[in-house]
């Protein structure tokens, strides 16, 4: 038996370069969201290469979070795709957040979950692009969680192999074990200042290596 | 050496024959052209084997004329009937014998016309003959050129005619098509043919268009605009493929028609260290494959449009600076210091019944936001461009639900109707 193995290794490794080491992986890049709290919760930025997951019930700070991830990615002068499940992206609130809209390329599914889905795989496998968002947060989650899990293994398998940062935002975790990453973000209490609403006071936790950690901050009108 | 052809009323048979020869060619009007044949003798032979080559192609009867120069090429197939070929150095005695009145088009109208006319001079030979000082101080410069030429002496260059630069082609088929993949043969191979000419001109394109005759409707046309200069091939017909598959032509097709608009390649030098950027080619093809999957319109980047209109955007065609050439970071404003509320706008915004009390919304029933109202701010009134059918005229709220969303609804004031515009995120 000992002896049918070590033969077995021993033609593995004249095929295969190292067939039974551990590889290296290479430094792995991140794109900083420009909100210090959130950088410094999750090492550096949404880390490029593999799927990060944004979870939050409505009014949670989910956009505001992508917004300003979206607005650093273009002032650096990476190319991004936003892809809207349910069409609810709004230029304007981008534009102010300070992103710049000539390169991001956004595709309005309509509502189709379907189509978001297949239009993230063709975006992501065409490469070039520094982020791509998924954006399901409005999808009814009976459509989200038809999603197979080959499927998001399958977009994760393309951001690796493109280097691509790709964010799906969601009511809820779908990918499970395919996220290299899971913010969830809260709601702590809106801010009215007189007859004005000044903004939205917000937590974010992330789960990475098991350990919760926490961050706060406030979206400001 | 040059070659001309004569054969009043002919030019564009002469012209056509002559690109059989050679791509530089010269319009003499209104019945002579002439073309470079310099080069010519490893394929044809001598200048006689190849005036006979010519007489051959041309089919009908025409003067064809050899010589080491344009202008005694000219002169030689105007005056002499058939084939002459001029050997070099033989020039002025091979004119010798011509009218004075072949030299050129602006002699009939010069002094010098009448002048040698009133000398008596009337053939080539005649005039070269006349001492050149005395040409010169009589005629001026005029007849020392006219002279020069009558010697058969030339030193321009051909001035050769400039195609129109247009990539055209179509091809009429035997039997009407009706089905996408024959018609797809048929593209391709026009593509194919538009292609090549235009990267034989060292050109790209940013347009295609194809018009189809259809059996028994009006011509279904399409038109490819891409945001870059662009020449695959493959992905042209891909892309006109996806156009097509998405609005097919409702009868078969009879006759195809396709047209580049010719522009300069793209030439991009990108910075080092600057992010990549998606290759425009296979962009392209992606987009249009999206396009295809969610509709027209709906794939793009915005713009937002000079208007105080709610969701007043367009969608642009995806080019941002980079895959038109030009490297630099972007342009935009500063982003703001603090993280920035933002808005996901419901298109259309969702009809809801709000309850009102002392003129405050207390409770919002829509069948997606429904709630009692914790904290209600407001009303913004905004209204605009009350001149249109699609003027705006309403009261805006943000609105905190006990269920814990922070929405903006608004009333119109027209209708007195009650949307939920989107929620804060």
């Amino acid at each position: 038996m000992g002896a049918a193995i070590l033969q077995l290794r021993s033609e593995l490794q004249a095929r295969f370069d190292a067939p039974f080491g551990i590889a290296k992986r290479s430094e792995q890049r991140h794109l900083a969201t420009g909100i210090e709290a959130i950088d410094r919760l999750i090492g550096g930025g949404v880390p490029c290469g593999t799927l990060t997951e944004i979870c939050g019930a409505e009014s949670s700070g989910r956009t505001a979070l992508m917004f300003a991830l979206l607005s650093e990615s273009t002032r650096r002068g990476e190319c991004c795709a936003w892809i809207d499940a349910a069409g609810v992206f709004d230029p304007t609130s981008a534009a102010e957040v300070g992103a710049d809209l000539e390169r991001v390329l956004w595709v309005d599914c309509g509502g189709n979950a379907e189509h978001a889905l297949k239009s993230a795989d063709l975006l992501i496998q065409a490469g070039g692009f520094g982020l791509v968002v998924l954006d399901l947060a409005d999808t009814p989650a009976r459509d989200a969680r038809r999603i197979s899990l080959a499927s998001w293994f399958r977009l994760r398998h393309a951001a690796e192999r493109t280097g691509a940062a790709l964010v799906a935002v969601e009511r809820e975790t779908h990918a499970r074990s395919c996220s290299a990453l899971r913010i969830g973000m809260k709601r702590k209490q809106p801010v009215w200042v007189g007859k004005l609403l000044r903004g939205l006071a917000l937590r974010a936790e992330s789960d990475k290596h098991y350990r919760v950690q926490t961050a706060e901050f406030v979206a400001v009108r | 050496m040059y070659a001309c052809l004569h054969g009043p009323g002919n030019l564009p048979l002469l012209v056509e024959c002559a690109r059989g020869f050679s791509p530089h060619i010269e319009e003499n009007p209104p019945d002579s052209a002439i073309f470079d044949a310099r080069g010519l003798e490893a394929l044809h032979g001598p200048p006689a084997a190849l005036a006979a080559e010519i007489e051959r192609r041309v089919g009908v009867k025409v003067n064809i004329a050899i010589a080491p120069n344009p202008d005694a090429a000219l002169h030689a197939a105007r005056g002499i009937a058939g084939i002459t070929v001029i050997e070099t150095g033989k020039e002025a005695a091979a004119l010798a014998r011509l009218p004075v009145n072949l030299l050129s088009a602006a002699f009939h109208n010069s002094e010098v016309a009448e002048s040698l006319h009133l000398w008596g001079i009337r053939t080539f030979g005649e005039f070269a003959k006349l001492p050149p000082l005395g040409v010169a101080a009589r005629l001026g410069d005029e007849g020392v050129e006219l002279q020069r030429l009558a010697r058969g002496e030339g030193y321009r260059r051909l001035r050769p005619i400039e195609d129109p630069l247009e990539f055209e082609a179509e091809l009429e088929l035997e039997y009407p098509v009706d089905l996408l993949e024959p018609l797809a043969f048929v593209m391709a191979r026009l593509l194919k043919e538009i292609c090549e000419r235009l990267a034989a001109r060292a050109l790209a394109t940013n347009e295609i268009r194809l018009n189809l005759t259809l059996e028994n409707a009006p011509v279904h046309a399409t038109s490819l605009k891409l945001p870059v200069p662009m020449l695959d091939q493959k992905a042209f017909l891909r892309m006109l493929q996806l156009d097509l598959s998405g609005r097919p032509p409702v009868e078969p097709v009879v006759k195809v028609h396709m047209a580049a608009e010719p522009v300069k390649p793209r030439r991009m030098q990108q910075g080092l260290f600057m992010p990549s950027s998606p290759e425009p080619e296979k962009l392209e093809l992606t987009v249009a494959r999206v396009r295809h999957l969610v509709g027209a319109g709906r794939v793009g980047s915005p713009e937002i449009l000079n208007t105080h209109r709610p969701d007043g955007f367009a969608m642009r065609a995806f080019a941002p600076d980079v895959l038109r050439g030009s490297v630099g970071v972007s342009s935009v404003a500063a982003a703001p210091e603090l993280p920035r509320l933002c808005l996901r706008r419901f298109r259309p915004p969702r009809y809801a019944q709000v309850l009102v009390v002392n003129r405050q919304p207390v409770r919002v029933m829509s069948p997606s936001v429904s709630g009692r109202v914790a904290m209600a701010k407001g009303p913004w009134r905004t209204s605009g461009e009350w001149w249109r059918d699609d003027r705006w005229n309403r009261d805006e709220w943000d609105v905190a639900l006990d269920s814990g969303g922070v929405y903006r609804i608004y009333q119109e004031n027209d209708s007195g109707r009650w949307f939920v515009e989107g929620s804060y995120d």
